[in-house]
């Protein structure tokens, strides 16, 4: 078979089009800035960007005029602050919103995954989220009568994940925290991997229990190193938490958080040149050695 | 004071859903101190974590390191959380009412805020759905309004509704801790009332603290003030570079 190992560039610019819905997913784990950096570059516009945390991924996404629409469940920077690109778009009106809770996120993607219609959840009674958003539902169950949420089902354009390893068919294998990536994927109508590692087939086979996407869903593969950074990869560095809390009075001065995108987005030509400009960060980060010992998949 | 306060709430072998912050400062200082075998569940998906430096976020990777159990988020919620699996959860917000509805999604109106804040994230499903809920933040007449501009994570009240009308397995906020008082459940009215004071405080100080009038029990507990221990645990152990206290 062909592989599907392309360049960033040649995956966005493949994939990710002008209007489209976009889900860059991993939960404070693998958040591929890689990506987003080469969404901006190519000046994607009008995008919906949807996943559970904006973060500072999509708080650079929408300072660089990218997005037309946020659709999220917690827009905040842990322990450090706002999300201020994010925050006045809202607060002036320039961004649409559609806001759930996470578990509203994660059963809208397990819907789309599943080709359902809507997911059902025990939730929202008793708070003002269906207010403020009614695509936030409810139906009679059929059994029993009980009143139960709704939220409709997410199928993303194209849905970007990044993962410690995959092989040229995409088949990918990642560890420590989840999130939804497996979902995202699934009910994604296109969807991009990228890898720290690229390997052989038979490192796959050779533990498929560690597999979270499997390659029949995967469209293109990207090498990229370093791609997670200031989020992190378990395993190969760490987060840059002081990167997070440097956000903030970056992205709280409009002037500040053009003079980023100009020097660490518009001016890298793609991530090597990004690291480039980083000394010191790669021996700062690299994650330390705690390996497990494989089982035993004889039969 | 307060992490130690809320940390005394905690009781040992209890399913923890922990968030990022001072809660999550207060569940590891009582998995160190008296419970030990306390079982923290973070959204991310870690279960049973016993990370090694105070995680910064509820991602941080010394959450997976050693842990029990590492799942999807869909786990988190559908599994362990409407599971019924899970017995306190620890909230804070930026504003809490005389009902224990919290409010972190936006000051003022929802179309037009004057202030946007994050959001949700899981709190309006672990007001649902934890056996007990309890909550954390400093007192101001800004952070305890009588009601809240937007109620995310249900209480005992809805725009007039008793919370027993509307079907929540979980039984809600039990109890308020801040940095003055500790305010707790009525369980007849369901409204947030005095139930102890830090030292040196006074009533008239929790009142000013707070924008409705506020019933005060007959007996007032008076929470011990942090032993040297929890205050050592607190300052070298659990946040050395004091990034919550």
């Amino acid at each position: 078979m062909d592989s599907k190992v392309v360049s960033m560039k040649e995956a966005i610019a493949a994939h990710v089009r002008d209007g489209d819905t976009v889900v860059i997913e991993g939960f404070t784990h693998l958040i591929c800035f890689a990506a987003g950096h080469e969404i901006i570059r190519q000046r994607r516009r009008d995008l919906t960007l949807a996943r559970l945390t904006p973060d500072l991924v999509f708080d650079q996404m929408i300072g660089a005029g990218c997005a037309r629409k946020l659709v999220f469940s917690w827009a905040g920077n842990p322990g450090a602050g706002s999300l201020h690109a994010f925050r006045r778009a809202v607060e002036s009106g320039a961004l649409e919103i559609e806001e759930y809770s996470h578990f509203g996120m994660v059963a809208r993607l397990a819907a789309g995954a599943a080709r359902l219609p809507f997911g059902v959840l025990r939730n929202y009674m008793g708070s003002d989220l269906p207010a403020a958003n009614p695509r936030i539902r409810t139906v009679a169950c059929p059994y029993t009568g009980e009143t139960l949420a709704t939220v409709p089902a997410l199928e993303p354009d194209v849905t970007i994940v990044h993962a410690q390893r995959a092989d040229r068919q995409g088949n990918t294998q990642v560890w420590g925290l989840m999130g939804v990536q497996k979902e995202a994927a699934f009910a994604s109508k296109r969807v991009v991997v990228v890898v720290e590692e690229l390997v052989d087939e038979a490192v796959i086979r050779a533990d498929p229990n560690r597999t979270l996407i499997p390659g029949l869903v995967v469209d293109a593969v990207v090498v990229e190193p370093w791609g997670c950074h200031p989020s992190y990869a378990q395993g190969h560095y760490d987060r840059d938490n002081d990167f997070y809390v440097d956000w903030e009075a970056i992205s709280k001065d409009p002037g500040k958080l053009q003079g980023y995108l100009d020097e660490f987005v518009y001016g890298c030509a793609d991530r090597a040149a990004y690291l480039a400009r980083m000394p010191g960060l790669q021996d700062r980060l690299r994650a330390r050695e705690r390996t497990c010992a494989g089982v035993n998949y004889g039969f | 004071m307060m992490a130690a306060v809320a940390a005394r709430e905690l009781r040992d072998g209890e399913v923890t859903f922990v968030g990022i912050g001072l809660p999550n400062l207060a569940c590891n200082l009582a998995r160190a101190l008296h419970a030990p075998n306390l079982v923290l569940i973070y959204e991310s998906g870690a279960v049973g974590a016993v990370p090694e430096r105070l995680p910064v976020s509820i991602g941080d990777p010394s959450l997976v390191t050693g842990s029990l159990m590492v799942c999807s988020m869909a786990d988190v919620f559908q599994l362990f959380l409407q599971g019924g699996r899970i017995g306190v959860g620890f909230l804070g917000g930026a504003q809490i009412d005389r009902w224990g509805n919290i409010n972190t999604t936006v000051v003022g109106p929802y179309a037009h805020p004057k202030v946007r804040l994050p959001g949700s994230g899981g709190a309006a499903e672990i007001a649902v759905h934890a056996r007990r809920v309890l909550i954390i933040s400093r007192l101001n007449p800004r952070a305890f309004p009588a009601e809240v501009d937007f109620v995310t994570s249900p209480g005992h009240r809805f725009h007039g509704r008793p919370r027993r009308e509307l079907s929540m397995p979980g039984a809600g906020p039990v109890k308020v801790v801040t940095d003055k008082a500790v305010l707790e459940t009525d369980p007849e009215s369901g409204e947030l009332v005095l139930a102890g004071l830090c030292p040196g405080v006074t009533v008239a100080e929790v009142q000013a603290g707070v924008g409705w009038p506020l019933r005060v029990r007959p007996a007032l507990d008076a929470p011990a003030a942090p032993s040297a221990e929890e205050l050592r645990l607190l300052r070298e152990v659990l946040d050395p570079r004091g990034l919550y206290l």
